[in-house]
């Protein structure tokens, strides 16, 4: 059984854990530079505040029904989702990490789905979503219904129900892996759900969508052709991770494989025109039972969101060393980066200008200043849409789980 | 994540400083020792807080941290972290014939009786951390 795990409202739910006055009120979480609406609790979603709106527009809603809003605190989503990640790694043997929020994890029986739900919650605060399938995209379509249906928080597709309804109910543009331009194909050849989809003859749908549409088709009658490694791109994330041809045990080559992803990682967010304020590590065995199994994560808030090749490889490296422990036989690693937002377009002209050595020498030159006087207090002009969105966070909350200073405080009184 | 968190690392006997990266065999050899091993059991769950006021006197004071495991159920006795009335606070949970109650250590504070408001557990508190020479 497949199941994937989702955070409610991520970002909203993190800002939950430590002030619990916003439970049961409206609260809404912005881009960088304060610009767009990026996270709702439901009680914003049932105001009419929709996804992604330019913050500008809704100002009078929110003034009106007194909707409590939030710069994005990307040090505390990071830190969360990194516990939410872990918590899944130690009760369940199989975990993959899909995007700062999802993960896919493999479940001995469906019925552990409760009780991994309930101890994401104990553990970390964070409530989820859980939908379980015998597929990754079924199970993706039940998180679905897992949202809008059940009360518990958990849907199983295959306990009892009528998959034949659901997927009915299913738009095929919702189903994991058909994308905008498949959606319209589909649904012009008069295939609007996911279950026409899933009865669609396998010839035209290798014409029309080709191989990979025919591995959804498959898996969405319950035979798995999606391997628990390999995941379709979303644009949320950006994750370069490969399994090694044979099991490593040490950091040497495994840091150069990871410095790789990352410069890989770096490329296709300048290539999309991003930049990341997150960056993830992860390095992991694979479960074979008696093998000593672990996943090793670690998670890095970047002073400013940035798609600067030295700079994502050093922090790739920094987060390896953290998230590696000796006496294991990794069997793979990967970079992930999130938090994405459009990169100023200063920033890609000045990458392309400048002259490596150069920028060698004043990285090394910021280094030492950093290490000193603390991170962040020399930076690039090039990373510096920071300039700009590092003042326009009026409203951000504290760094609860990763600055001293700003710990959460607990009432004696 | 407590994995971030400063370490301390105290040297105890170790006669050599190793260059380069550890080989699996150093598991087996003494360590330097590492603050989070004694404080952090789970460290996905574990959080750490700082106590504002003084109703947990003389058990804890203002300005003291805690470090919080939301893993642990509560027993009683503990520490304990609740949400109530929309504020984070530190209480002892206290059980009487299975009537709980969170009081303060200090006397002339108010305890929070069962139903009594909007009460959420948090955590377990598992150590405090007092500072007397910054």
């Amino acid at each position: 059984m497949i199941a994937l795990v989702d955070c409610n409202n991520f970002y909203v739910s993190c800002e939950r854990v430590f002030d619990p006055r916003l439970c049961g009120v409206p609260v809404v979480v912005l881009s960088n530079n304060d610009g767009c609406v990026i996270a709702r609790s439901n009680e914003a979603k049932a105001l009419g505040i929709p996804m992604g709106t330019p913050f500008f527009k809704v100002r009078d809603l929110v003034r009106r029904h007194g909707v409590r809003v939030f710069s994005s605190n990307y040090a505390l989503y990071g830190d969360m989702s990194e516990r939410v990640m872990l918590t899944l790694g130690e009760a369940t043997p199989d975990v993959e990490v899909y995007s700062i929020d999802e993960a896919f994890v493999r479940l001995h029986a469906s019925d552990e789905a409760a009780g991994l739900r309930r101890r994401v919650l104990r553990d970390t605060g964070i409530p989820t979503s859980i939908g379980v399938g015998p597929t990754k995209t079924l199970a993706k379509a039940a998180n679905r219904f897992a949202k809008k249906r059940a009360t518990c928080g958990v849907f199983d597709l295959s306990a009892g129900g009528d998959v034949d309804d659901l997927l009915a109910d299913l738009p095929v543009a919702d189903v994991w892996g058909i994308g905008r331009r498949w959606a319209a194909k589909l649904c012009a050849a008069g295939l609007p759900t996911a279950r026409h989809l899933r009865d669609a003859d396998d010839q035209w749908v290798r014409r029309h969508l080709n191989v990979t549409g025919l591995r959804t088709v498959h898996e969405l009658r319950g035979i798995p052709c999606i391997p628990f490694e390999e995941m379709p791109v979303e644009r949320k994330t950006v994750t370069c991770s490969r399994s090694f041809g044979e099991p490593v045990e040490r950091l040497g080559p495994i840091r150069e494989a990871v410095a790789h992803y990352a410069a890989q990682a770096a490329a296709k967010l300048r290539r999309e025109g991003l930049a990341a304020a997150i960056l993830r590590v992860f390095v992991t065995t694979k479960y074979y039972g008696e093998e000593p199994h672990r996943t090793g994560l670690y998670t890095l808030t970047l002073p400013r969101p940035t798609a600067f090749a030295p700079d994502l490889v050093r922090y790739a490296k920094l987060g390896l060393e953290r998230a590696y422990r000796p006496g294991y036989a990794y069997r793979k690693a990967g970079v992930q980066l999130m938090g994405l937002s459009p990169a100023d377009r200063v920033q890609g002209n000045l990458f392309v200008a400048a002259d490596p050595r150069r920028q060698a020498r004043l990285m090394a030159m910021m280094d030492r200043v950093n290490r000193r006087f603390g991170r962040g207090t020399l930076f690039l002009a090039a990373e510096g849409t920071g300039r700009s969105w590092a003042m326009r966070q009026a409203r951000r909350s504290p760094r609860y789980t990763t600055r001293w200073d700003e710990l959460a405080l607990v009432r004696a009184a | 994540m407590a994995s971030s968190f400063t370490k301390w690392e105290l040297p105890l006997y170790l006669s050599l400083v190793h260059a380069g990266f550890p080989s699996p065999a150093d598991d087996h050899l003494d360590r330097k020792l590492d603050l989070n091993d004694y404080l952090v059991r789970h460290p996905a769950a574990t959080f750490f807080v700082r106590v504002q006021g003084r109703s947990m006197f003389p058990t804890l004071r203002h300005g003291d941290l805690l470090v919080v495991d939301r893993s642990l159920e509560p027993g009683n006795r503990d520490l304990v972290i609740v949400s109530a009335g929309g504020e984070v606070a530190v209480k002892r949970l206290v059980s009487t014939g299975g009537r709980r109650m969170l009081v303060s250590d200090r006397d002339g504070y108010p305890a929070i009786g069962p139903g009594g408001e909007d009460v959420a557990h948090w955590g377990v508190v598992t150590h405090a951390i007092r500072t007397f020479k910054p």
